[in-house]
């Protein structure tokens, strides 16, 4: 199931990588300049190193007869001199040449270090140089096109097979024999490092060699990464590669790396000595390593952040300006709470002489400073009937429940019963008086949750017939005969993955395998668009808070914006690696937040469709996100059973909530934002002290601005509660207008 | 991840791929086979990788055919038909060879077309809403998680408890009482009661101590007459208690001393009152009693105390649970009991004894079941079909008839069968309730239940009938001793038709059914015998088993004959038949 790429691709994909080539250049200018000051601090290292120096020696031994093979009659010359090494002793082990080596080290002569390092950057360009293919990809680099041949062809380049154990065993035994402070970074070059080398063995039809350095380091690597391996240890031919999606993700993206500048020069210049050319390419060609100044990370640190099938994001990616704050209220005259009768009767236009402004809209008609400008992306006008919801809303919020560690909210679980493992998605309407399912079976179910049941619109030619002056012709319009307790919508021809309605609850969307998005009335229960364009199977779907847009994400790797009445996308969000399997709407609608298989989390900006900020720490598929409700912050759920929050203006993890044992589909914050509830697999609801874990985290200035943050491992106080339910998984939760929790999943008689 | 995990993945050998491709005609070589093998493994590997997305956003755990057919489909692959069951698919190997296949049965779609019956599991989806916690608190248990006994014991209840299992099987005889009529009457204790059978069940432990056996049993009653319990299934295990008093060789049984007798007639009692007022809450449990009674019956091991508890326990079954399992197993019993009361040995005179009781306990049970069933003949003449008593159901077997029953019990009792109809009132003139009351008095402990819900159950039998009954039984009875005993006498039998007054047409109405020859004329006349054997020596022990009665009909016949008919308990060997021809036979001529 090859996914290509949609041709379509926004600017700002190829923004992104513009910078980076930069950056990356400056970075290894920096790095060359530096090393010779800062040549003190490897030396404490060196010393230690010295057990893998028969390797080093064979190492060079084996350059040289690669480099000879190759007649790169200058390299050879200059690697001999470099190293001390007789033309005799290539193949007599000569051990005066470690000696040599090992007196440079020691001697610390920093005028050699520098010359080596100048002349072994020298030297690598030139080894280069015998395949033009690699130019053309490091011209191509920036072309985000995952052209797969192109692709491919960076790993014509040639190494003896055999000694790609050695290297890699080189470079561990040195990451090992490192200062601890080191050693935690530097490790993250493991993974990337050992992916790309096994790529290249067997692209160049190594098959026993990939083999056998798959069996060998495959169990140094992260308990995260299995999944990867996984697959990895399935490609075993250069046939496979083609075609091949966690290939191709790894091609066409450079594995981000944050490293301290100290830890950086450190490998940096462990490398040069040793010449070990084929690493240094991989760092160089598809590693992206993002040095920044300051303490190297910790361990637990580096965990938290990595995981992604792409490294970490980029420091600079988070860096720009998220308007996170909330829109404006419109300005609704509410009526007073005891006028409740009137009210109603008025419908929607309350007297002038007795009402008050509502505590929220006052409230709300400060600007919050974060908040995007009102009309920075067009949102639809307010209806009548919208107003009148706006009212209904202000007034149930009033006798809101506030919920806190010490008053939790009351949960109501909806069964799905002989739903046969086939429900894929629920959603509740905003009131909660609508339950939607999606299923296996390509149906989408409707239930009326309260007394009032479903009634389809009369035919046309009842509807002339029909008075349409009178008062309650709403009221007449609607088909008696038709009521019922539920509808079934029938239009898509696979799964229905995703499903949700429009705050005006006349519509649902719902999203499903066979590669639509489908818009229904509520109204007559009849399909009134299909919107093509993710043409592979759409995950998810969701309507913007205030109706009209609405996103979509699919296996085609991109998220897009559509307006119901345009039947093409508005926006398409490229950059996620893999499948984007869940899309939600920030509350002012300016954002919308992706969450991917690639296990990172993207939020693009609507207006301009750029990427705003990438939020990697998961060790797993995302499967649900949620924003809470002040806008500040996002809470995602993934297969690894985690929660994380993540500051949205700062662009931090700043929780991590552990307790749940499989796949969090659901999440939601309540109306007030104290509590975070969690549904699972595992069959169980939980609720989390969200408050105090917001409240908890300091973000002073360093770690703004370096993005590491130490996480308090506090996921058992920030617990509130687990809430088990027979044998039903946790599909969907909504916390209705009073705090009430509504659970909703299928009964599974297994 | 450990090298063992990695190799988790499926490999088709290249020898299968021979054999796919030879099947379709192609010839392969070694190496195309391997290449094609290692792609197919890939191929298949990657579609699984695929097809689990489509397991992932289904938000299943379990992978499905169909996820797998959507994988292939979405990477251009002809899809695999035919396993979209949701059943798990047998997979399983040949015996001969090492073939391993799933089966695959051959479906007639004419006849699962024309099949009525309509698959389950096609019921409408629906969605249906419960408050599972309330304010995250205060129901904290998980949802749909039945809740123990133990968690739902209120403090109350739990003291009640103790209270009343302390009183029962304390020493103060009087809160015993107490205890028991609460039990007998508290309308609240339908938790407890799990608790209370389980208290019951711990019979087994207290084997040896009379006394709290007792108890035990009288705990079972008032549990089983508290209006306010529904025992359910609780049934059986109260049950099971009871037999275990009943039948087995209970601990307390070795010291003679102790009368673990009178336990297990109260405890048949119990077992019968249990099951005419609680039998049909569970289905089977008469059968299942008959049986175990029956196979202790039958069992030559068991001990003598045991076979007793079979017998009373089949008593107060009713007299057709004595008919159809005591009676037809009595001939084969009978040798066996016959030699143990023939040993005088010292060692044996315990057992000995004990035997005395069963006997006792079965002539007292056959007696009853030639009462009854002649009354049931005479029911059936009278009223039908309402003769049987609902709850026993009884499978086919042939009845035996009256009278051969008759003979054959007294070939084995003899004249102490005999003696006991006799100890009826006089006959004539004798008000019903003195001839009914009596025989209640004495049959209590072991038949009192069974009648009082005979006449529950039949209303139509009035005390009037059945003391009507009885009194002509025993007449029938007698005069059937003669008839059998010798032809000549059957002319005094038909007394009872011309019994003055107390002989009603329903009586008489019985003898043509019954097949009784009656002669029509004659002189009413009464006629009994003394049956005892007087075996001289040999039968001091079985003394008891003779009596006169003491208005002994007159009796026309010359003893000799009836003599010579005389049945024996004991060897039916030489001696017994040297000494039935003796002239120690007691006859009373009258």
């Amino acid at each position: 199931m090859a996914a290509v790429q949609d041709g379509q691709m926004e600017l700002d994909a190829e923004k992104e990588t513009k910078p980076e080539i930069l950056s990356d250049g400056t970075s290894n200018l920096s790095g060359n300049t530096a090393s010779g000051t800062l040549s003190s601090s490897p030396l404490t290292a060196a010393p230690a190193g010295g057990a893998p120096k028969m390797e080093d020696q064979q190492t060079l031994i084996a350059v040289l007869q690669f480099l000879k093979r190759n007649k790169l009659t200058d390299s050879v010359e200059i690697l001999r001199r470099e190293a001390g090494l007789g033309e005799d002793q290539e193949d007599s082990q000569a051990t005066d040449g470690s000696g040599g080596g090992k007196g440079d080290v020691d001697g610390g002569d920093a005028n050699s270090l520098l010359s080596r390092v100048s002349i072994t950057s020298a030297a690598a360009p030139q080894s280069m140089c015998d395949s033009p293919l690699m130019f053309m990809l490091s011209a191509a680099g920036a072309d985000d096109q995952p052209d797969v041949s192109v692709v491919l062809s960076a790993y014509s380049q040639q190494g003896d097979p055999s000694l790609y154990q050695v290297y890699y065993s080189g470079l561990k035994n040195f990451i090992e024999s490192v200062l601890d402070c080191h050693r935690a970074e530097l490790s993250q070059l493991f993974y990337p490092l050992f992916v790309h080398m096994y790529l290249e063995l067997v692209y160049n039809n190594h098959e026993n060699e990939a083999k056998a350095f798959f069996e060998k380091f495959s169990g140094d690597q992260e308990c995260y990464y299995q999944d990867d391996l996984r697959v990895l240890c399935g490609l075993t031919k250069k046939e496979h590669l083609k075609g091949n999606e966690v290939l191709l993700d790894f091609r066409t993206s450079r594995f981000v790396l944050r490293i301290s500048r100290d830890s950086y020069q450190l490998l940096k210049r462990h490398l040069q000595e040793r010449h070990n050319n084929q690493i240094w390419n991989i760092i160089q060609e598809h590693l992206y390593i993002d040095i920044f100044d300051g303490m190297p990370r910790s361990k637990s640190q580096i965990d938290s952040m990595s995981g992604s099938l792409a490294g970490e994001g980029k420091r600079e990616v988070n860096k720009a300006k998220v308007f996170h704050g909330l829109l404006k209220e419109p300005e609704i005259e509410v009526p007073l709470d005891d006028e409740d009768d009137e009210a109603e009767n008025e419908e929607g236009k309350p007297k002038k002489k007795k009402t008050k402004k509502d505590s929220l809209g006052s409230k709300s008609k400060k600007q919050d400073p974060n908040a995007p400008q009102q009309n920075r992306i067009p949102l639809p006008e307010l209806k009548d009937s919208d107003k009148l919801d706006k009212i209904m809303y202000m007034k149930e919020s009033t006798k809101r429940i506030r919920l806190g560690p010490e008053n939790l909210p009351s949960i109501c679980f909806y069964t799905f019963l002989n739903a046969y493992q086939g429900l894929t998605a629920v959603d509740f309407t905003d009131d909660s008086s609508l339950l939607a399912g999606g299923f296996a079976d390509s149906t989408v179910r409707v239930w009326s949750v309260t007394p009032k049941k479903l009634r389809k619109v009369k035919s046309a030619a009842d509807l002339n017939m029909i008075d349409k002056e009178s008062d309650d012709v709403l009221e007449r319009i609607m088909d008696e005969k038709t009521a019922s307790e539920s509808k079934i919508l029938y239009g898509h021809s696979g799964p229905v993955y995703g499903v949700s309605f429009s705050p005006d609850r006349n519509y649902l969307l719902s999203s499903s395998e066979d590669g639509t998005v489908r818009l229904w009335s509520l109204l007559t229960f009849t399909c009134l668009v299909g919107y093509k364009g993710h043409n592979y199977p759409v995950w998810d779907t969701q309507f913007s808070p205030f109706g009209y847009y609405f996103v979509s994400g699919g296996h085609d790797r991109v998220a897009r914006l559509w307006a119901t009445d345009h039947y093409q996308p508005l926006r398409i969000f490229a950059g996620h690696l893999a499948d984007v399997t869940c899309t939600r709407f920030h509350p002012n609608s300016n954002y919308v937040a992706t969450g991917s298989t690639d296990r990172t989390i993207r939020l693009w900006d609507v207006l301009n469709g750029n990427c705003v900020r990438i939020f990697t720490g998961h060790k797993g598929p995302i499967h649900s996100l949620a924003f809470s409700p002040n806008g500040k912050f996002l809470a995602s759920g993934s297969t690894d059973g985690r929660v994380l929050l993540w500051d949205i203006g700062h662009g931090l993890m700043i929780g991590e909530l552990k307790g749940h044992t499989d796949t969090i589909y659901s999440l939601k914050f309540s109306r007030d934002g104290e509590i975070l509830a969690s549904g699972s697999m595992d069959n169980t609801v939980r609720l989390w002290n969200s408050m105090k874990a917001f409240d908890e985290v300091e973000t002073d200035d360093f770690t703004a601005t370096t993005g590491h943050i130490h996480l308090p491992d506090n996921s058992q106080e920030l617990l509130l509660g687990t809430y088990h339910s027979k044998s039903t998984p946790v599909t969907h939760l909504h916390f209705t207008r009073r705090n009430l929790l509504l659970a909703a999943g299928a009964y599974n008689s297994q | 991840m450990t090298e063992r995990e990695e190799r988790r993945f499926a490999e088709v050998p290249r020898e299968s791929i021979k054999l796919m491709a030879e099947s379709t005609g192609v010839e392969l070589s070694e190496e195309v086979a391997a290449l094609l093998a290692e792609d197919v493994c890939y191929r298949l590997r990657e579609a699984t990788q695929n097809s689990s997305q489509f397991m992932r956003h289904a938000k299943r755990r379990k992978l499905s055919v169909e996820d797998f057919n959507r994988a292939l489909r979405w990477s251009n692959t002809e899809t695999v038909c035919g396993y979209g069951a949701q059943d798990a698919l047998p997979f399983r190997p040949l015996k001969e060879g090492e073939l391993f296949f799933v089966e695959d049965r051959e479906i007639n779609l004419v006849e699962l077309a024309l099949a009525t019956n309509i698959p389950k599991g096609c019921a409408e989806t629906m969605v249906r809403v419960h408050v599972s916690y309330l304010d995250g608190k205060g129901n904290l248990e998980p949802q749909g998680t039945v809740p123990t006994a133990v968690q739902s014991l209120s403090e109350d209840l739990l003291k009640y408890y103790q209270q009343i299992t302390r009183a029962i099987l304390g020493e103060d005889p009087h809160l015993m009482k107490v205890a028991l009529l609460d039990l007998q009457s508290n309308s609240k204790i339908a938790a407890l009661l799990p608790y209370f059978v389980y208290v019951i069940s711990g019979v087994k432990s207290v084997s040896h101590d009379l006394d709290q056996l007792n108890r035990l049993l009288h705990m079972v009653k008032s549990l089983v007459q508290n209006p306010y319990l529904y025992l359910g299934s609780y049934v059986r295990s109260l049950v099971s208690s009871v037999m275990y008093c009943i039948l087995e060789p209970l601990a307390a049984s070795i010291n003679p001393l102790n009368d673990h007798w009178t336990l297990r007639d109260y405890a048949a009692l119990l077992l019968s009152h249990i099951f005419w007022t609680h039998g049909d809450l569970v289905s089977g449990l008469y059968h299942q009693i008959l049986l175990s009674l029956q196979k202790v019956l039958s069992d030559p091991v068991r001990p003598l105390c045991s076979h007793y508890g079979a017998v009373v326990g089949l008593h107060a079954l009713g007299w057709k649970a004595v008919e159809r399992v005591l009676y037809p197993h009595l001939p084969a019993y009978w040798a066996n009991l016959q030699a143990v009361l023939d040993d005088y040995s010292v060692s044996n005179a315990q057992v000995k004894a004990d035997g005395h009781k069963v006997y006792g306990a079965i002539l007292v049970a056959v007696e009853r079941l030639l009462k009854m069933k002649a009354l049931s003949l005479t029911l059936a003449a009278g009223g039908g079909s309402a003769g049987l008593p609902a709850g026993c159901q009884w499978e086919e077997w042939t009845p035996v008839s009256l009278p051969a029953m008759y003979c054959e019990l007294y070939s084995f009792f003899g004249d102490s069968l005999a003696v006991r109809f006799s100890t009826d009132p006089p006959l004539g003139g004798a008000p019903s309730s003195r001839s009914c009351q009596p025989l209640e008095g004495r049959k209590e402990p072991a038949s009192g239940a069974p009648n009082l819900e005979n006449t529950r159950k039949m209303p139509q039998l009035t005390a009037m009938h059945f003391s009507l009954a009885v009194s002509f039984l025993s007449r029938v009875c007698r005069s059937l001793a003669r008839s059998s005993s010798s032809s000549s006498s059957v002319s005094r039998s038909r007394s009872s038709s011309s019994r003055p007054g107390r002989s009603t047409s329903q009586s008489r109405d019985i003898f043509p059914k019954a097949r009784f020859p009656l002669p029509q004329a004659g002189p009413p006349a009464f006629s009994f015998i003394i049956g005892g054997r007087q075996m001289g020596r040999r039968c001091q022990g079985r003394r008891f088993q003779t009596s006169f009665t003491p208005t002994p009909p007159l009796n026309t016949l010359p003893p000799r004959a009836y003599a010579h008919k005389l049945p024996v308990i004991g060897r039916v060997s030489k001696p017994v038949r040297r000494w039935t021809c003796s002239h120690y036979s007691l006859h009373l001529p009258l």
